[in-house]
């Protein structure tokens, strides 16, 4: 009788069970969309972060100290400890390589043009390397996307340049022309603007840098941008005191400390430092960010509990009569709200696998239009956003169930509410 | 009180007593159903008010977060000059308020054992200000002419050896003692150099500031805006953007605002639907006071009009209590989040009265629509 009368009632009042059941699925298809962005926002933002440039700075152990002025090198060029190009793709094997978006070798060196001198940077733009079966691309292109170039960029292995802007316009160059230093005639792909020193500066493949500097194989320095975790109580400690146990949980966090210790385990005679400009700020905007949208999911979640206790309030209201008929026959308070309750959860069980199906919809499209990536749903979120839904059916309907319980049935069937 | 006095008093009254006595009564009669349907109307109110002063706030808040990345403005002397010595008064007075401007001057000296260095003279107390990722161990303070208090980089100070120790260094035939007062550390150029105050540097040094890094506040039209008038404030010198801090500062915030406003619009949208369906709900409730009416000799006009009548002042009283509650909303996540209270935006609060009358009137249109259709005596036999 019970399960009939729960079917009959779905069955005959089709279009106020659709109404409630919409509600629920509207509602729980923005909660669980808003969950899947908030929960992701991180990791995205944290990807916007990386056009700020590299965060890590690895530099030669036993170094001398940088002559530099306005990004012009006042140090003899040879002098100084260099790293070896052949150690860059061990980059790739350290733990957190999935968390390293790309590292650019530079090697500034100074190069004798018709009647100045110019600084030449040497650098990969967008060079096809391989660790093990991994084959992956890497240079300023991804590390720097902020420097744009008029013309077109070279590629690594051929011996064309980029001129910065201003030195180009103090030579009259225009991307397609031939620039000649250190002896050699170069084609001028393109010209370099960055906003920064560079502009200055003749940027070249680094093969092209190292035969003018004469050193096969050297690099100055190499920058890497690694995506990492705000800074926490643990990422500041110095390793050097800490148990083993203590070690490998901050060995195996991606903090910008931990992966400057990796990246000096990978390239032999080196220092890691992070950039603090940089990796010290990333930290600060984004846990912002991200505590913006986790407060604002709680403002989704509310709105969407309030639509749907709303609509099973209403729907529960307008069957006053039905309740007073089965109550003048007998049913006690318990059975009758036993057939709302049951009602309720399944109208929040189907809702809610419909608003999830739809939610994830919805997370993708976001995702898409805003951050032009998936945005990745845990299925462990699924159990859960159900059990909001029939814990927020529930509560929504358990106040208007008990009204409808506790009114006289005299009332009701005569139709005095 | 006699019966004419009574029918006098009334006729003198004016013909609108009746129609506002209704609405009155229909909502103190039926408080529950009336309070449920202004609380859903309050809060959808409520959550809007907050999305949409986050919403004008959130750049302001997040530009103030992103200025410690420090300068976005760098001014030069053109080709390599010195700046004029007014440059930073200038600058300043460009500025007002709306950012912080760091002198530059740098030279490059050689320690007693013939090493160069490159030793640069600022303003401390500006540099804390604009460089907040600095990270110092103490900053010089005192004003002690000899030895001079200098912040050294932590690549120079294990170049120079043992601190504590006065240390010699010389500019063109110009020795000068100085003392590491603090030790600093970024990751990048300024490890390898000795910073000095910008008096003490052009005294020894007789260089002045080439220089100027400027942190400005805004929007990046408000940024350009800025740099025109340094431009026009200072001829000798080459203003730049700093297009890796101002080109990225633009993209996450875009990214951000794009994020927020799809979460406003689904959280608005959501809150209207709930308000939609419980006002639906109370109006198609109230169907035998319509019979009743009509029954009675109601016009099709006034009927409407007292249901719109009815719809509006929900709205309004909804939305004007959902505005306040809201506003103290905002104002909570801003003081959680951002650690600076949100601005109440009063010009939301025409959108908010408009959407929330809107609404209510929507709300009631549908099943007045559906009821005019029906015979009063069907209603009113509970059919």
């Amino acid at each position: 009788m019970f399960v009939r009368l729960v079917y009959e009632s779905f069955r005959r009042q089709k279009r106020r069970k659709a109404l409630a059941g919409i509600a629920i699925t509207l509602g729980v298809a923005v909660a669980t969309a808003m969950i899947a962005v908030a929960t992701d926002i991180g990791d995205k933002i944290s990807r916007e972060l990386r056009s700020y440039g590299a965060n890590l700075l690895v530099t030669p152990q036993e170094d001398t100290l940088d002559v530099e002025i306005g990004g012009v090198n006042l140090k003899p060029p040879s002098d100084g400890a260099f790293l070896n190009e052949a150690d860059l793709p061990k980059i790739r094997g350290t733990f957190w390589h999935h968390n390293i978006v790309g590292f650019t070798p530079m090697l500034p060196v100074s190069a004798e043009l018709a009647r100045s001198k110019a600084t030449l940077l040497g650098t990969y733009f967008a060079k096809q390397l391989s660790f093990g079966k991994d084959d992956f691309a890497t240079g300023v292109r991804t590390t720097n996307p902020w420097w744009k170039v008029n013309g077109s960029w070279p590629l690594d292995e051929s011996g064309d340049v980029l001129v910065g802007e201003r030195l180009a316009s103090r030579l009259g160059i225009h991307p397609g022309a031939e620039i000649n230093f250190s002896g050699q005639e170069h084609k001028v792909a393109g010209v370099l603007s960055t906003g920064g020193a560079e502009d200055d500066q003749i940027v070249a493949p680094l093969h092209v840098a190292q035969q003018v500097l004469g050193k096969p194989g050297a690099v100055r320095r190499i920058y890497v941008s690694a995506l990492t975790k705000p800074e926490d109580a643990l990422a500041k400690r110095d390793p050097k005191t800490m148990n083993p146990e203590l070690f490998d949980r901050w060995y195996c966090s991606p903090y910008v400390q931990s992966i400057a210790y990796q990246l000096q385990e990978a390239i032999p005679h080196s220092h890691a430092e992070q950039i603090r400009q940089v990796a010290q700020n990333e930290g600060t905007v984004l846990s912002r960010i991200k505590g913006l949208m986790l407060l604002i999911t709680f403002a989704a979640l509310l709105a969407s509990a309030l639509a749907v206790s709303a609509a099973m309030a209403t729907a529960i209201f307008e069957r006053r009569a039905e309740v007073g008929l089965m109550k003048a026959l007998g049913a006690g308070y318990s059975s009758v709200a036993a057939i709302f309750f049951a009602e309720a959860a399944l109208l929040a069980i189907f809702g809610g696998a419909a608003g999830y199906a739809g939610g994830i919809l919805l997370a993708h499209e976001i995702g898409h239009a805003i951050f032009n990536s998936q945005i990745t749903i845990q299925p462990v979120l699924f159990p859960i956003i159900l059990a909001i839904a029939v814990a927020v059916t529930f509560a929504g309907s358990a106040a208007a169930i008990r009204k409808a319980v506790l009114f006289d049935p005299v009332f009701a069937l005569r139709g005095e509410a | 009180m006699s019966r004419n006095e009574i029918v006098d008093r009334r006729t003198g009254r004016p013909h609108t007593s009746m129609f506002v006595r209704m609405l009155l009564r229909a909502a103190v009669l039926r408080r529950g159903r009336a309070a449920s349907a202004l609380i859903a109307m309050v809060v959808a109110a409520a959550v809007t008010t907050a999305m949409l002063n986050l919403y004008a706030d959130v750049e302001a808040k997040l530009r103030r977060e992103f200025r410690s990345y420090g300068a976005n403005i760098v001014v030069v002397g053109k080709d390599g000059a010195s700046l004029p010595p007014d440059a930073l008064n200038k600058a300043d007075a460009t500025l007002v308020g709306q950012g912080v401007a760091v002198p530059f001057s740098y030279v490059v000296a050689r320690t007693s054992d013939g090493q160069s260095v490159v030793v640069a003279g600022t303003d401390f107390a500006r540099v804390h200000k604009l460089d907040s990722w600095w990270s110092v161990s103490a900053w010089p303070e005192s004003n002690s002419q000899n030895p001079l208090p200098a912040l050294v980089g932590k690549r120079a100070a294990a170049v120079l050896g043992a601190s504590g120790k006065p240390f010699q260094l010389s500019f063109q035939g110009h020795s000068v003692q100085m003392m590491a007062v603090g030790t600093l550390t970024t990751g990048a150029a300024e490890d390898s150099r000795i910073f000095i105050s910008e008096q003490a540097f052009e005294a020894w040094t007789g260089v002045r500031a080439s220089t100027i890094e400027i942190g400005a506040s805004g929007s990046n039209g408000e940024v350009m805006a800025t740099m025109k008038r340094l431009e026009q404030a200072l001829p000798q010198a080459e203003v730049r953007p700093v297009r890796q801090i101002m080109e990225a500062e633009g993209r996450v915030l875009g990214k951000t605002r794009a994020a927020l406003l799809a979460a406003a619009a689904l959280i608005i949208l959501t809150a209207a639907l709930c308000v939609l369906a419980t006002l639906m709900g109370w109006v198609f409730d109230r169907r035998r006071d319509f019979a009743i009416m009509k029954a009675l000799g109601a016009s099709e006009g006034l009927l409407n009009g007292f249901f719109a009548a009815e719809a509006s002042v929900l709205g309004l009283v909804g939305a004007v209590l959902g505005f306040v509650i809201g506003i103290g909303l905002a104002a909570w996540i801003g003081r959680v989040n951002f650690n600076a209270a949100v601005v109440p935006r009063f010009s939301v609060l025409p959108t908010v009265v408009a959407g929330s009358i809107g609404v209510a009137l929507l709300s009631a249109a549908l099943p007045i629509g559906l009821l005019r259709r029906v015979q009063p005596a069907i209603i009113l036999r509970g059919e």
